[in-house]
């Protein structure tokens, strides 16, 4: 009982200050928020701050947010179909190309991609400071954790089921889009929730791959606000209160999921 | 892991019974080809790529051949070779600090104790957020003159530190706060691994008259060791490779005393020096591949079955 109630004002100081301080400065207008504490501010704004962030230079957020939706759905969309037809094969069978793929999915876990020569690739195909390279870019870094997670998963399908569509007269194709895809649904979930928070959240990839403001990520022009609106804080912190928000929505719904996403690809790397 | 590349012997047709065939007409391998053509393509010819645009003056368009110079000229100038320490520095201090605090936390999640569903979520949530939002309110809360740390430990009369600007305690500093928001990884993993240990091991120890110590020591530490082995290679394969959290909160300074490789390969490419940058990857490349699959390797040998 007192190492929970200890525990628990650990937690706020520790956990919840920082949040609560980036909703508190996000509330103040410009001059009270320079000074980056909790004393109660002369006048609350956070609407005006809302308004002012999201049609600041031209909408730049505004855009910043369509674009990382984009990307976000395009390339979850491009992870879950390519990584659940390889898990599926992959552990339907003993083919002559399952070590290859066994390696490339451990070499992507592990391996950091080589930036410079993935620019010199993209200039290439016409593709560097697009929006589909992007997209190419961050489906393929996210490959290798869901084809773990959808070889675990299938291995839990029973082959009857399989079996019982052939007879039916099933080919490949319709076996598995039809009859194993939908089975999948809990793993696809967890991976679409895990992957898009990781996606969304990249910074990286963005920095590298769609220099420039046309492509720019939400995470991307939050970085670019600090050095241009130097001493607006308000409005830097209502920034990253509205790139918080889509992940705590994620993990109010996805709780579970995330948990599963976390612990079970992570299970035997 | 390079032995996994051996070629399996290819079966011959004719051995093949009438299963094997069926079985190869539903699972057809041409489900690989898309990812396989995308690993291909973006990350395999890059990173082959890479090992031959070290080794030249680059500029993108045109690749002059310059032997070692890029590696030499990374180990020689201190302003890069700092940056090649201060990985291992950070990659050890942040995956033992998760390994260690996130052990004890999940260890006192498992008890019973009161609000323990509010205290997961919370040490988990930061996860979750995108880190340069993170990296950017630590810079504010840490600033100097007027953060509230700072402003908290006057307050007990302490004279804080310059955090992010003291050049000694700065890659320390951004360690504590990449620790911050990794710590929930670890927790969530070890406490799936001490709830798969079977309650028997427990009751049984209590019934012979263990304490709480011993307890821990001899079945909730040794049990939990997949689970401890998956903390260390994820959390090593993040603080290796990290760049975003340093480069929102320092860009690698105070002077370049908080650069790790990771940033040192953006300023690099940022400076327009390609072939330098690239070095600096192949070096990363090599440096995590040379942690990693060894220490995997002798982790999971040592794990016990349940």
């Amino acid at each position: 009982m007192v190492a929970g109630t200890v525990a628990i004002g650990v937690s706020v100081v520790v956990f919840l200050v920082p949040f609560a301080f980036i909703l508190w400065q996000a509330l103040k207008n410009k001059s009270d928020s320079a000074e980056l504490n909790f004393a109660w501010p002369s006048q609350f704004v956070g609407w005006q701050n809302l308004v002012e962030v999201l049609t600041y230079n031209d909408n730049m957020i505004l855009r910043a947010f369509v674009n990382s939706l984009v990307l976000t759905v395009l390339s979850v969309s491009i992870m879950v179909v390519l990584a659940a037809m390889t898990g599926y094969v992959l552990q339907r069978r003993r083919g002559r190309w399952n070590p290859v793929m066994n390696f490339f999915v451990l070499a992507g876990l592990i391996v950091p991609p080589a930036v410079v020569p993935t620019i010199w690739l993209l200039q290439g195909l016409g593709l560097f400071k697009t929006l589909p390279g992007l997209v190419l870019i961050e489906a393929t870094y996210g490959l290798a954790f869901c084809v773990l997670l959808f070889r675990a998963f299938v291995a839990a399908i029973p082959r009857e089921l399989d079996e019982a569509a052939v007879i039916d007269g099933a080919g490949p194709l319709r076996l598995f889009f039809s009859v194993i895809f939908p089975l999948l649904r809990p793993v696809i979930i967890t991976v679409v929730v895990v992957q898009s928070v990781a996606v969304f959240n990249d910074f990286a990839n963005p920095l590298y791959f769609t220099p420039g403001l046309d492509n720019a990520t939400v995470q991307l022009t939050l970085f670019n606000f600090q050095t241009q609106t130097l001493s607006q804080y308000n409005l830097l912190f209502m920034d990253i209160l509205l790139i918080t928000i889509p992940p705590l929505v994620m993990y109010i719904f996805f709780n579970r999921q995330i948990v599963a996403g976390v612990t079970s690809g992570a299970v035997k790397g | 892991m390079t032995t996994i590349i051996a070629v399996p012997k290819a079966p011959s047709k004719r051995r093949l019974g009438p299963d094997l065939n069926r079985l190869r007409f539903h699972y057809p391998q041409w489900f690989f080809i898309p990812a396989m053509v995308l690993f291909v393509v973006f990350f395999a010819v890059p990173t082959f790529a890479s090992l031959y645009f070290s080794l030249t003056r680059w500029t993108l368009f045109d690749a002059q051949f310059i032997g070692i110079d890029n590696f030499v000229n990374f180990f020689k100038d201190p302003q890069l070779s700092q940056g090649f320490v201060h990985t291992f520095i950070y990659g050890v201090v942040t995956s033992l600090a998760k390994v260690v605090l996130g052990f004890f936390i999940a260890v006192f999640l498992t008890s019973p104790v009161l609000g323990r569903g509010y205290l997961r979520a919370v040490v988990f949530f930061p996860v979750l957020v995108s880190t340069v939002g993170i990296g950017l309110t630590f810079k504010s809360l840490l600033d100097p003159f007027h953060g509230i740390v700072n402003g908290a430990l006057s307050a007990f009369g302490i004279q804080g530190p310059g955090w992010l600007t003291d050049p000694n305690g700065a890659l320390l500093t951004v360690a504590a706060v990449d620790i911050w928001k990794g710590l929930g990884v670890a927790v969530l993993i070890f406490i799936a691994g001490i709830v798969a240990i079977p309650q028997e091991y427990f009751e049984a120890a209590r019934v012979d008259g263990a304490n709480t110590w011993m307890i821990l020591r001899r079945i909730t530490i040794p049990l939990s060791y997949p689970a401890i082995t998956t903390v260390v290679i994820l959390s090593l394969i993040g603080g290796l490779r990290s760049f975003d959290l340093i480069w929102t909160m320092t860009s690698g300074g105070p002077g370049f005393t908080s650069d790790v490789i990771g940033s040192v390969i953006y300023k690099m490419y940022q400076a327009g020096f390609y072939g330098l940058s690239t070095a600096g990857n192949v070096i990363l490349i090599v440096v995590v591949a040379a942690i990693l699959v060894p220490l995997s390797r002798f982790l999971t040998r040592r794990e016990v079955d349940l």
